[in-house]
């Protein structure tokens, strides 16, 4: 047989999850010297992954990077296989059967757990499911929240936490002409939620949200936001790490917090109630040094204790500790948003603790201790390095899986003959599987996007799989 | 808003940024990058990435430095678009041990 990666004998090689890196991994392949075949196949009908269904509706320029995605599937090397459930549908062992090698690239699927009591009361939710909500995702559409209440607390100060509380914060006007799915844009609209908390439970000076994400929170129509001036004192190691160049973007983030905390016109509003105050409806506050310790109700979240915390340690290297002092916060709803975690897949080796496969440099390992390899099989994006970074972020990290993937070349000639597609697509239709592909998928996009015009939105999205499949033929 | 390359770029030309674009907004020339403010989404994933400091949301640019919005939309239309990383200027690690970083 031919070499592995020429005309006559092409590398095909399956990725699993149609999210930016599987994209990425994929666009590195077909540009690459060899001869190959690639097989996305996605689990929704819909590719792009966090870019749909994460990237905020009202972040419509972020957004604009799935048209780089749109051109990375036309070469004829690339296959979609969309609304195919890998390790139902068809196994990671079938993939690996058919195929030279398998890239899983299924991102950081759920959210970490608080870990305290009362964390399963009605009202209390993850940031991930009311994103994937608002962004019509089919497996979270039928989601419910009950936005009947005045104060909502979010737990994380992250770019998550940061995209929820804006949501919540926005009027519908602000949000109407988005690509944010009508179901929610209904609930919002009848939103009683005029207290937002977001509570983090670091300091100013180890803020998680970029500065432009800080910055949206001064242009909010019907919102101020708030710090309490008490809690933009620094303690010496803080001090020394804005001070440090490596504290750059950290001293730009504590620089916007402090901004908040000297907004005067509503406090002194307050002082003179004679005076219509200069006040808009809504509060966002940004809150620190606090953890969530309980959370208390009956069947229905109402107060959530926090645990008041105490920064210590060298500059850099400071964690937060319960000082023992509580407080309660009367709420009624609740978002975590501590970090994403992977899950895993059945023929995957997975680091539970770590909620990542293991490998090294987007190698798959049996387990970070024995760093024994597992041939064929790598990865790239959220599950193999964990929630980190943004969309251009895995760019460079499936570009260097498929470096080591290439290096690999002559190990993974294994001499049989490797079907790819066809085999895919044979066990796909045996299993009765209606699978999609990129034209397929083309017409629902268009679908989409006509079905916005009306409304001045880019697109409403379908949210029920069904329906979009009802679109083909 | 844009996110712009400045001075410090210039004679050294990492090209770390452009390995994590996703919209290929990077443009050279023999000197140093550009951004295309038509093409860039803000997304400043590139921000973090430059060893020598030299790349600004617009909003972020120190004083003095505004004059480089200007000059990146004018020299991204002039010069050739980059997709993908090069070797750094000859100098470029002896510019960063100079600039301290």
């Amino acid at each position: 047989m031919s070499k592995l990666g020429s005309a006559n004998n092409p590398l095909k090689v399956a990725i699993v999850g149609a999210g930016p890196s599987g994209f990425y991994a994929a666009d590195a392949l077909i540009n690459s010297e060899l001869k190959v075949e690639v097989n996305l196949l996605e689990k929704l009908c819909a590719p792009y992954g966090l870019v749909r269904t994460g990237v905020a509706p009202d972040h419509p320029l972020i957004k604009k990077s799935i048209e780089k995605f749109a051109v990375m599937a036309e070469p004829k090397e690339f296959n979609y296989f969309g609304n195919v459930n890998v390790g139902k549908d068809i196994s990671v062992d079938e993939l690996k059967e058919t195929h030279h090698a398998v890239i899983i690239t299924m991102g950081a699927e759920t959210d970490r757990k608080l870990g305290i009591p009362g964390e399963d009361l009605q009202g209390s939710h993850t940031a991930t499911e009311f994103v994937a909500w608002y962004n019509g995702h089919p497996e979270y559409r039928d989601r419910k929240f009950d936005l009947s209440h005045e104060t909502a607390v979010i737990i994380g100060q992250g770019n998550v936490a940061a995209d929820v509380a804006r949501i919540l914060a926005k009027t519908t006007d602000e949000l109407k002409c988005t690509d944010i799915s009508q179901h929610a844009l209904d609930v919002l609209e009848d939103s009683k939620i005029k207290n937002i908390y977001i509570v983090g439970r670091r300091g100013p000076a180890q803020g998680a949200m970029t500065s432009k994400e800080l910055k949206e929170f001064g242009d909010l129509w019907d919102c101020d936001t708030f710090v309490d001036p008490k809690d933009i004192i620094l303690n010496q190691a803080s001090k020394d790490e804005l001070a440090d160049r490596n504290g750059r973007a950290a001293k730009k983030i504590y620089e916007l917090f402090c901004g908040y905390a000297e907004e005067k016109k509503p406090h002194k509003a307050r002082q003179f109630p004679w005076t219509k105050p200069y006040v808009k409806p809504k509060k966002c506050h940004i809150q620190f040094l606090k953890s969530p310790v309980e959370l208390k109700g009956n069947k229905k979240l109402d107060t959530v204790v926090f645990e008041k915390n105490a920064l210590s340690g060298e500059p850099f290297k400071q964690s937060a500790r319960g000082s023992g002092e509580l407080e309660e916060l009367k709420a009624g709803l609740l978002f975590r948003s501590i970090g994403y975690r992977g899950v895993a897949l059945e023929g995957v080796p997975f680091h539970d603790a770590w909620g990542v496969i293991p490998n090294d440099k987007g190698r798959v390992l049996e387990d970070n201790e024995n760093k024994v390899v597992v041939p064929q099989l790598y990865t790239a994006g959220w599950i193999k390095r964990g929630p980190s970074g943004i969309i251009g972020t895995n760019k460079a990290c499936a570009n260097e899986t498929i470096a080591e993937l290439i290096q690999d070349l002559e190990k993974l000639d294994d001499k049989k003959n490797k079907l790819g597609s066809k085999k895919i697509m044979e066990i796909l239709n045996t299993n009765k599987v209606r699978y999609i592909d990129f034209i397929e998928w083309g017409v629902i996009d268009q679908q989409e996007v006509e079905n916005g015009i009306p409304k001045g939105k880019p697109r409403e999205k379908f949210t029920y799989t069904d329906e979009m499949l009802a679109l083909l033929t | 808003m844009t996110t712009v390359v400045t001075d410090n770029c210039r004679g050294c030309r990492f090209t770390d940024c452009v390995s994590v674009c996703p919209v290929e907004a990077f443009h050279y020339d023999d000197e140093m990058l550009y951004i295309n403010p038509d093409v860039c989404i803000d997304c400043s994933a590139c921000v973090p990435e430059c060893p020598v400091e030299a790349i600004y949301e617009e909003d972020d640019l120190p004083d003095g430095q505004e004059h480089w919005v200007d000059i990146n939309e004018e020299r991204s239309q002039e010069t050739p678009n980059l997709t993908e990383t090069l070797e750094p200027l000859e100098g470029a690690e002896e510019k960063r041990e100079a600039l301290g970083l």
